[in-house]
């Protein structure tokens, strides 16, 4: 065992070993540490995203006498299967963070719900894993064993709340459908493997170059179908609203924001290194996903009358945009797609924290009217999902305004400016079923009792840094916008 | 020419018997036809040099797989009849979806021939393993511990999480069930949980 491959995949070990004992505390203390078992799950997901930005500072004065070379930026391991490069830091330390939200949104709605199991944590934190070492993959069959280690642990999620027949038929649905796109994928890995005699990045890349055999064509097919899967792009998104609603309502935040943006990353990287060469094929394939999952998230999303609903179709028009910035295929492309998942990525995680702030009497409320009269009973929650809605909408001062700008920028650079019409309409569009929410809240008499007050302070926390964040976004978004540009440099090939 | 007369016997044992698969109308009877088709599978892959490969399949397809399968048949009363409704209707879209796989691997087996790089590349892995001359299963224990360390360890995750996600999703504490709890029943005293009344003869007691 080399010490590098220690070293580049430290802060995976150190999250699978926390996952593990956490599982054994778990079990020695039943179902009452669930609390304190989510509490040092948080610290863990932190630390580890600590360990990710702080390690190489941490190593290299060591370095010199251990003679390893240029250690964790952009190094390789376990003989190129493992890369833990800008990009992968980049989307690393945003998994972390959001799966440290997941589990503070999940407490009192775990708790309220009689499912305070100390395997919820457990789990996340071995698909926050999954997720992870699927970012960092360079090799097809490491990309495939880290997208089932996150599947598997998020179909369990989905149906975590058994007794609820629409919670285990999410997680059926999900398992059923992902276990097809898992088939697909694999079907176009060995494709790819049996057209270029190799699974691992680089000499994929170096295969690739030329003109593309036939089987390889259908080989990246299969891998795009699949990706659109696990991304919930159209047309391969028809699990997403049944799943979203289904779900456990701490499980959806959680699904529409880590495992989303980790797919996405991984979708970047298979198309932008492997498979560079084949640009002209697949860029087609996502140009047309885009436009579809743009025009299907924003119309679909009219009619929808639960919030829950709602945000899934909101995540597939989100899914387009992105897919917008990985169309345009080069540096600035990336660069906005990944400023555009951070910004989304809090931006959702702050809605699901307002959702599950909504109960009236115990019961979770769910539907769009339930808002209504929210601004009397709830001002301040009133004003920060006003603020995420807005945000979401693309008004300009807020931070969903710069995702889109940037997306639609680099669309227009490349001289994609069709794509980024149909953006701008369709995000007028999706505006309509946003501001809608904000007519509810404002203008519409309650009918009901008021909602519950809020007795968690972890949503209180989450759902108000959350909103600051977005209204803050103007003022600093250089550090959010550098580190992306570095993450989508260090993806392109060099030289 | 031995090997070409067993090889063809597996393989039409093997069709004959997939077939038999999806058409027999007893499910137990199709299962029994499955365990056939992983026997001749096997088969094949000893012909190939494959045995680790044959033994796997034998041991996990037939020994685990292929049993469970047969429990479920048995033991859970499933109306195979309706689940056989609709089949008219889906068959249109089932065949074209097949015709449409066939015609994209006809076209790939047409090409494949003339592409050579790839061709050459995947050689050189057969040359490597025929010029180190070790059985197929010490060549497997090497690579796995070695080359594919990483998704080998990986796999072992995903493994524990379908395990805790089975416990997860089926185990229950049942209230009612009486376990022995020995600290409980050391702590037990008399006075707590023994009244002695004193009854006068022929009264009875309340």
């Amino acid at each position: 065992m080399n010490v590098e491959n220690i070293y580049a995949t430290f802060p995976e070990l150190f999250l699978a070993s926390c996952a593990l004992m956490l599982l054994l505390f778990g079990v020695k203390r039943g179902n009452d540490a669930t609390l304190f078992t989510g509490l040092i799950a948080v610290v863990v997901c932190l630390a580890a995203g600590v360990l990710l930005i702080k390690l190489p500072s941490f190593v290299e004065p060591g370095q010199a006498q251990l003679g390893v070379s240029a250690l964790c930026h952009g190094c390789k391991a376990f003989g190129g299967m493992f890369i833990n490069d800008a990009f992968a830091q980049f989307v690393k330390v945003l998994l972390l963070l959001a799966s440290a939200i997941a589990i503070m949104l999940s407490w009192g709605y775990m708790e309220r719900h009689g499912l305070e199991r100390p395997e919820y944590p457990a789990l996340i934190l071995f698909a926050t894993l999954g997720m992870m070492l699927m970012v960092s993959a360079n090799d097809l069959l490491a990309l495939y064993m880290g997208l089932e280690l996150q599947s598997l642990a998020l179909y369990v999620l989905a149906s975590f709340r058994r007794d609820h027949v629409r919670s285990s038929e999410a997680g059926l649905k999900y398992f059923v459908l992902g276990s097809l796109s898992s088939g697909m994928l694999l079907y176009g890995i060995s494709l790819l493997y049996g057209y270029t005699g190799s699974t691992g990045f680089e000499a994929l890349a170096h295969v690739l170059a030329g003109e593309p055999p036939i089987g390889v064509v259908l080989g990246l097919v299969f891998v795009c179908a699949a990706m659109a899967f696990k991304v919930s792009a159209v047309p391969f998104h028809m699990w997403t609203p049944d799943v979203y609603e289904g779900a456990p309502t701490p499980v959806t935040a959680f699904f529409a924001a880590g495992p989303k943006l980790a797919a996405l990353a991984l979708f970047v990287r298979v198309l932008l290194q492997p498979l560079a060469g084949l640009e002209h094929q697949w860029v087609q394939v996502v140009v047309f996903m885009a436009v579809a999952s743009m025009l299907l998230g924003s119309f679909a999303g009219l009619a929808q009358s639960n919030i829950k609903r709602l945000m899934a179709y909101s995540s597939i028009a989100n899914v387009g945009y992105a897919l917008v910035g990985m169309a345009v295929a080069n540096e600035a492309g990336v660069q906005a797609l990944l400023v555009y998942l951070s910004i989304y990525l809090v931006n959702t995680l702050g809605v699901f924290g307002v959702i599950l702030c909504l109960r009236r009497e115990g019961v979770m409320a769910e539907k769009i009217a339930d808002l209504a009269g929210l601004s009397k009973s709830h001002p301040l929650l009133a004003v920060a999902m006003g603020i995420f809605m807005f945000s979401l909408a693309g008004v300009p001062p807020l931070a969903g305004f710069f995702g889109k700008y940037f997306v639609f920028l680099a669309a227009v650079q490349a001289g994609m400016l069709p794509l980024a019409i149909i953006g701008v309409l369709t995000s007028c569009v999706a505006a309509y079923y946003y501001l809608r929410i904000i007519k509810v809240m404002y203008f519409d008499d309650a009918t009901e009792a008021a909602v519950d007050p809020v007795p968690e302070f972890s949503l209180r926390i989450v759902t108000g840094g959350a909103a600051l964040l977005m209204l803050l976004f103007v003022f600093m978004p250089t550090p959010v916008i550098d580190s992306a540009l570095a993450a989508a440099h260090s993806l392109m090939p060099q030289g | 020419m031995l090997a070409s007369l067993i090889f063809y016997l597996f393989a039409t044992v093997l069709v004959a018997s997939a077939v038999m698969v999806v058409t027999a109308r007893n499910p137990v009877h199709a299962v029994l036809f499955l365990i056939l088709c992983f026997f001749n599978a096997s088969g094949l892959f000893v012909l190939m040099g494959a045995e680790f490969l044959a033994f796997i399949l034998m041991i996990v397809y037939v020994g685990a797989v292929a049993v469970l399968f047969l429990f479920v048949v048995m033991l859970l009363n499933i109306d195979f009849k309706s689940m056989r409704q609709g089949l008219r209707r889906q068959l249109p879209l089932g065949l074209g979806v097949g015709a449409l796989l066939l015609v994209e691997l006809a076209v790939m087996a047409l090409h494949w021939s003339s592409d050579s790089q790839a061709f050459s590349a995947l050689s050189t892995v057969e040359m490597v393993n025929q010029a180190t001359n070790v059985d197929s299963t010490r060549a497997l224990g090497r690579l796995l511990y070695t080359d594919y360390f990483y998704p080998f360890q990986v796999a072992g995750l995903i493994l524990l999480v379908a395990m805790i996600g089975a416990i997860v999703l089926t185990l229950r504490d049942r209230k009612r069930v009486k376990r022995q709890n020995a600290a409980e029943q050391m702590d037990r005293r008399p006075e707590d949980v023994v009244e002695i009344r004193k009854v006068k003869s022929g009264e009875g007691a309340l």
